[in-house]
């Protein structure tokens, strides 16, 4: 399960300073936000305009445009199930709707106790071993669904 | 004596379980008091083997495959670590008839090598292309591309030496070498591929295009979901620069090159190269209108060479070898190889580098054994998300890019996916519509409201409303799109579309093709 630290406007500071070299530097910026606090909280947003000279709207609206960044803390385990077409055509549509089923919510949703978000991920390029899947940053193909369920009792637990 | 073992770390041997076999095996050798050394190399290419095992022999390697850390415990005890015989042993992976067929040129060292050792990248031809590259000059480098034929990888297929030659005539203090490793489409896996298993070829390729231009800087842009390659490519960088081949005075020449690998956030319409450029400069992946082309003004409004991952990796060979031994493979305008990537639900899936002019019927059938599943096929989808479906009387287009556009088919970055009998062509349909509106960058108003309109139509049209209408607007809506959208997001979202209603009417609730029709 990864661990974040709990928000704090300097360990911001110090991540945005660290990228502030870069040519380019607002995504690897965002990136290293995400990986320290697990979201991009919405404190960060004057921190970086400000640094960048640009606007707030300039910075939310790169933020909201792209599926990784989140605007608030996923469950304890993500699960992102492949629905791009290789998992499709190797089976994957059950699977997901198995999964819904299983945790009680829809993909791209958290489960009531916190435990798990499950969310559709397009393609992890392991298209050749379809159905995969991710939790918590492992890959896994050749998915089934006893697989599955052994992910889900993992990620409950 | 220390037995020598060969076990990919590339990201699909780990997602099959190879880290569970590293350790299975590890345990067994301690326990039998085997002295043992384990390689990570990147894969051979063939998917349905892995985790495959290579043990070094007198008689050269031999593979086992797909193994699972339950097998390890029987394979050690009928000798594993002497090549000794077990329902799992392949003989040597290169005589193996999915390999033997194939014609590797970049994927070469693809699976034998450590990706990070800058001597084995070098033991077997590496770096040999920047050698003479840094004989010939700039114009001399470009003019050797242009004869080799080769022509980007990414889809377009627009020709390489053409890109170069135009940023290397802008005047400008900075230019850009990119590389579009935003490999988004699904049934592709070549770029992480080679990034995992090779990926000195790739800082070979954009060193020996920073050359010909006279650029100095090159970026990679890859994806989030390739945490694998991601960090492969770093460490190659990290050993190049150790050996003074990324730097100022690169391989001891007057030359200077550097590089970084850059991050996407999961935004598909990133793989577009504009779009790309927009993300690498820290803003939304929006398509930019062209002109100007990216050559005159691309990266931080500089001339950039945006180049995709296989066009970039066929360098150093079209170099080392001399461009006529690449441009003697292929057919027509397709010179050199391709890996086609085989995927799906298809038995034998993998990476199959070949000559252009291979039959499609022949990689799905004969190299890819048909399904999975056992069925038969019912069509495959060519070219990613954006291709057609290709049905199976269509099985003898041969794999070249003007065949397959004579075909309203395209062969994208040369992925194919399988699909039997059981899938829905009217559910694929929707998808690639609904996919389109998820993904759009919103910049044009095809792509952005006709797709959302498409899902609404395929809506209506699945549930029996109007049909007969509704398939005349869709078809409408797709021409619209095909004609008026900015980038190949919203333009090619009608080839798998039109495709499907074209070949699987009936998936659609029409009437079925006739024989004649089919024809």
């Amino acid at each position: 399960m990864p661990h974040y630290e709990p928000w704090s406007e300097a360990r911001a500071r110090e991540v945005i300073n660290e990228f502030a070299h870069l040519e380019g530097p607002l995504m690897p910026m965002l990136h290293g936000i995400q990986e320290t606090f697990g979201h991009v909280p919405e404190e960060v947003v004057p921190m970086l305009a400000e640094t960048l000279n640009q606007s707030r709207a300039e910075i939310h609206g790169v933020i909201t445009f792209y599926h990784d960044f989140r605007h608030e803390p996923a469950g304890r385990h993500v699960l992102k199930l492949c629905r791009a077409e290789a998992c499709q055509a190797a089976g994957g549509d059950a699977l997901a709707a198995h999964a819904e089923d299983r945790l009680g919510c829809k993909l791209g949703e958290t489960t009531a106790d916190g435990r798990v978000t499950v969310e559709p991920i397009y393609c992890l390029g392991l298209c050749a071993t379809a159905p995969s899947a991710m939790l918590d940053g492992r890959i896994v193909a050749r998915l089934t669904e006893r697989r599955l369920e052994a992910l889900i009792t993992e990620a409950q637990s | 004596m220390t037995v020598r073992l060969f076990i990919p770390k590339d990201a699909c041997a780990i997602a099959c379980g190879a880290d569970e076999v590293v350790a299975a095996i590890e345990a067994a050798a301690r326990k039998t008091g085997t002295a043992i050394e384990i390689v990570r190399t990147g894969s051979r290419g063939m998917l349905w083997l892995e985790p495959l095992v290579e043990v070094e022999t007198a008689d050269g390697r031999i593979g086992y495959g797909p193994v699972t850390e339950d097998d390890v415990y029987g394979l050690v005890a009928a000798g594993l670590f002497q090549g000794g015989a077990h329902e799992l042993r392949i003989g040597k992976p290169e005589e193996h008839p999915f390999m033997a067929k194939q014609t590797r040129l970049t994927f070469a060292r693809c699976g034998i090598i450590d990706p990070a050792s800058y001597t084995d990248y070098c033991r077997l031809g590496g770096y040999k292309g920047l050698e003479r590259a840094l004989q010939l000059g700039p114009a001399e480098i470009i003019e050797e591309v242009k004869k080799s034929g080769l022509r980007g990888r990414g889809g377009a297929g627009f020709p390489t030496a053409i890109k170069w030659k135009t940023v290397a005539d802008a005047k400008d203090d900075r230019k850009y070498i990119v590389c579009n490793a935003d490999e988004g489409d699904s049934g592709t896996f070549a770029d992480r591929m080679i990034m995992e298993g090779d990926p000195f070829q790739l800082i070979e390729g954009m060193t020996i295009a920073g050359l010909a231009v006279g650029a100095t800087k090159g970026f990679v842009y890859t994806r989030s979901e390739y945490p694998h390659a991601i960090a492969a490519m770093a460490k190659a960088i990290e050993v190049a620069r150790q050996h003074g081949m990324l730097g100022v005075n690169i391989a001891g020449s007057q030359h200077s090159f550097d590089m970084e690998v850059r991050m996407g956030a999961g935004a598909y319409v990133c793989g577009e190269e504009t779009a790309l450029l927009d993300s690498l400069e820290g803003g939304r992946g929006t398509v930019r209108a062209k002109p100007p082309l990216p050559a005159h003004k691309g990266l931080f409004q500089k001339p950039t060479v945006i180049n995709n991952v296989l066009s970039l990796v066929a360098v150093p060979h079209i170099l080392a070898d001399g461009a006529q031994k690449y441009a003697d493979f292929g057919m027509g305008r397709s010179r050199g190889t391709m890996p086609v990537q085989i995927a799906g639900n298809v038995r034998y899936g993998g990476l199959f580098e070949t000559a252009f002019g291979i039959p499609l019927g022949e990689l799905i059938n004969d190299i890819g054994g048909g399904t999975a599943s056992g069925r038969p096929v019912k069509a495959a989808q060519v070219g990613g998300p954006l291709g057609a479906y290709v049905p199976t009387w269509d099985f003898d287009l041969p794999f070249d890019y003007e065949e397959f556009a004579k075909r309203d088919a395209l062969i994208g970055h040369g992925g194919i996916v399988v699909f039997d009998d059981t899938a829905d062509l009217a559910k694929m349909a929707r998808f690639a519509m609904e996919f389109c509106s998820v993904e759009s960058c919103g910049k044009c108003t095809p792509c952005r409201i006709g797709s959302t309109r498409g899902v609404e139509l395929m809506d209506r049209i699945m549930r029996g409303e109007r049909r007969e209408a509704n398939l005349a607007v869709l078809t409408d809506l797709c021409h619209t799109m095909k004609l008026g959208s900015l980038c190949a997001l919203g333009g090619f979202t009608p080839y798998p579309v039109m495709s499907a209603l074209k070949h699987f009417p009936e998936d659609f609730g029409a009437a079925p093709r006739t024989l004649e029709a089919a024809e």
